[in-house]
């Protein structure tokens, strides 16, 4: 037993190390931007650089449409497969984890094969419409975590009960999806959304072949031109993705009790 | 003259290829505690359903104050439901669960405040409209769920075994509350249950169905002194069968094991030589003791069960077995096991069901 507590204790360190040295080494080498003693003059540089705040606006308000539009496409969704579809479950399962099977890059080269400016939507036509793909782009990116924790989320309620005492009081299916079926999920439609708000605010892929100007692709302009900065923005960057993450965990904790007690 | 309120003509349900329910006609009346009560399986739960509007009939229709309702939405019904599993929305406290249908309605905001504090003493549970549904029991969340399904003032209510999650002691304090708000309020109720103890105890009219079709359709008494049915006799109550074979039609007379007895319910479509089954309920047999029946029979005592008020006994006529119950009387104490008695059955007491 206090073996195996030893070699767990061993795996948790290699592991942290493995995560924690990089980590640590960026962040030391943002610090040293000044000859001889630390400083934060690189996140100054950046934080200060109009080009960041432009990028990081944009790639801010790309990534909550992705959010919005992403919950429109998924709760529904999901909604309705459960309720009226329970058979197609597998199939819209595999149809969500598609994008994580095909590459970024395959994506968005068939996105702009399909709606080129030669095409029947021509969206790359506009900065709007290339906008537009983008954000669409981003939610079939985010399509895999967004769903699943709206289906997981789904898992803990019983929807079609819910959903037939909601119905026999005389609510539609628009008042029972706001105001009884997302209210219940809503920290597992917020993890989702936090989820795919960490993913996509440094999304350089799709971003650059679109030729959008976003965060992910400034982090990538910077890095070839100069040498601390890059390492303050990757450590900013990663800080938003743990504020991300660390927003997730506390959100967990004010989920709705359902559970029953038997007396 | 009482008043037709729900009309079910001719309704079936198919899924697929299983046809759940076979062409069933019920009528209830206004202000009615009607129990639909059947095996799992039986279609009870899916006539509730086709009531609701949840499920569409194959065929037949569903008439409710003189409207025809099988076309209709479930949200346009004005129907209230009280679900198996409370069905409580979670993410709403006590006073808004119950104040939802009124609020989907249009209600203004007092008349809803109002009306759910008028719920809230009705179910007992006044203060509690700032609790959320998990603050309350099992006992208390079902209560809130029939508030809530009557607050909206429904034409009918309908109860999809709302007692089956709950331990016995608060089931049966929560039936007779059930009822005696039912009672109050006039409101025609349609139950299911699986439950014979339950629906005998609620209920005005019982509906015993049995696979998808109604058995009978009666008032408690009917149903269990008077089944029609070999299913009603059988699943309501606990029934003695005895298989007796008829040894003269014309003077009505059967042996039991040996034994002979006439038996003034044996139909005149029974033959001489037919074998029949005769079936009595347990407080229909009684020890002979030296008193008249008109059939009386020897037996040996193979069980005595001693239940206070009550003693059951299990008497073996030969093949046959028969229970019966004895009131507990203090100053003569039941009959030992291996012991030799007569029993005694009443003719008026025995229905002959067909084999």
């Amino acid at each position: 037993m206090k073996q195996n507590r030893m070699w767990a204790w061993i795996v948790f360190t290699v592991g942290a190390l493995y995560f924690m040295i990089p980590l640590i080494a960026t962040v030391v080498f943002s610090l040293r931007m000044r000859r001889d003693y630390l400083s934060f003059d690189a996140y100054t540089s950046v934080l200060f650089d109009k080009q960041f705040h432009a990028t990081f606006g944009y790639s801010l308000i790309i990534s909550l449409f992705t959010v919005v539009v992403g919950l429109i496409v998924t709760v529904p969704a999901a909604y309705l497969v459960r309720l009226r579809l329970p058979q197609l479950r597998p199939f819209v399962e595999f149809v969500t984890l598609l994008p994580l099977i095909i590459p970024p890059i395959i994506l968005v080269y068939g996105y702009i094969k399909m709606y080129n400016t030669s095409s029947v939507l021509p969206l790359t036509g506009t900065a709007i419409g290339t906008d537009i793909l983008l954000i669409l782009s981003y939610v079939a990116l985010g399509l895999p975590y967004m769903y699943r924790a709206v289906d997981t989320g789904m898992r803990t309620i019983d929807v079609q009960t819910l959903t037939e005492a909601a119905t026999i009081m005389g609510a539609r299916q628009l008042t029972i999806i706001t105001q009884i079926i997302l209210p219940n999920i809503m920290i597992a439609v917020l993890s989702g959304a936090f989820l795919t708000f960490a993913i996509v605010i440094g999304e350089f892929t799709m971003a650059s072949l679109l030729g959008r100007p976003s965060f992910g692709v400034y982090l990538q302009r910077i890095g070839i031109s100069k040498s601390y900065e890059p390492a303050a923005l990757a450590v900013i960057s990663f800080a938003i993705t743990w504020g991300a993450m660390g927003m997730i965990q506390l959100l967990s904790r004010f989920a709705p009790r359902t559970s029953v007690r038997n007396t | 003259m009482t008043e037709t309120f729900l009309k079910i003509e001719a309704i079936t349900k198919s899924f697929k290829d299983n046809q759940v329910v076979k062409g069933v006609d019920l009528a209830f009346n206004k202000g009615e505690f009607v129990s639909l009560l059947g095996p799992s399986g039986c279609g009870k739960t899916t006539i509730l359903r086709m009531i609701a509007g949840f499920e569409r009939p194959t065929s037949g229709s569903i008439v409710v104050d003189g409207r025809d309702i099988t076309d209709l939405p479930p949200n346009q019904r004005k129907i209230g439901m009280v679900f198996q599993a409370y069905a409580l929305f979670p993410n709403m406290n006590v006073a808004d669960n119950i104040g939802f249908g009124l609020k989907i309605a249009g209600a203004p905001r007092q008349e809803r405040e109002a009306r759910t504090e008028e719920m809230l003493k009705l179910i007992g549970l006044p203060g509690y409209g700032k609790r959320f549904p998990f603050e309350l029991s099992g006992g208390q969340q079902q209560r809130v769920a029939l508030a809530r399904a009557i607050a909206p003032r429904p034409s009918m209510l309908l109860l999809d075994e709302p007692l089956s999650a709950l331990d016995a002691k608060i089931r049966v304090s929560l039936r007779e509350e059930i009822r005696a708000i039912q009672r109050e309020l006039g409101i025609t109720t349609v139950f299911v249950t699986h439950d014979q103890e339950e629906a005998l105890s609620i209920s005005d009219r019982i509906v015993v169905m049995n696979a998808g079709k109604v058995e009978q359709f009666g008032t408690p008494f009917e149903i269990y002194n008077k089944p029609q049915t070999r299913f009603a006799a059988t699943f309501v109550g606990t029934l003695n069968t005895l298989d007796a074979k008829v040894v003269d039609a014309a003077s009505k007379t059967v042996s039991i094991d040996g034994q002979t007895a006439a038996i003034p319910a044996l139909p005149t479509r029974a033959k001489t030589g037919d074998t029949v089954a005769l079936t009595m309920r347990p407080e229909a047999v009684s020890l002979a003791n030296g008193v008249a029946k008109d059939i009386t029979l020897d037996g040996t005592v193979t069980e005595v069960a001693f239940l206070g008020a009550v003693i059951r006994l299990k008497v073996k006529l030969g093949e046959n077995t028969v229970a019966l119950d004895t009131f507990n009387d203090q100053r003569r104490p039941p009959p030992k096991y291996g012991e030799a008695v007569k029993i005694g059955i009443a003719g008026s007491d025995i229905l002959v069901l067909d084999q």
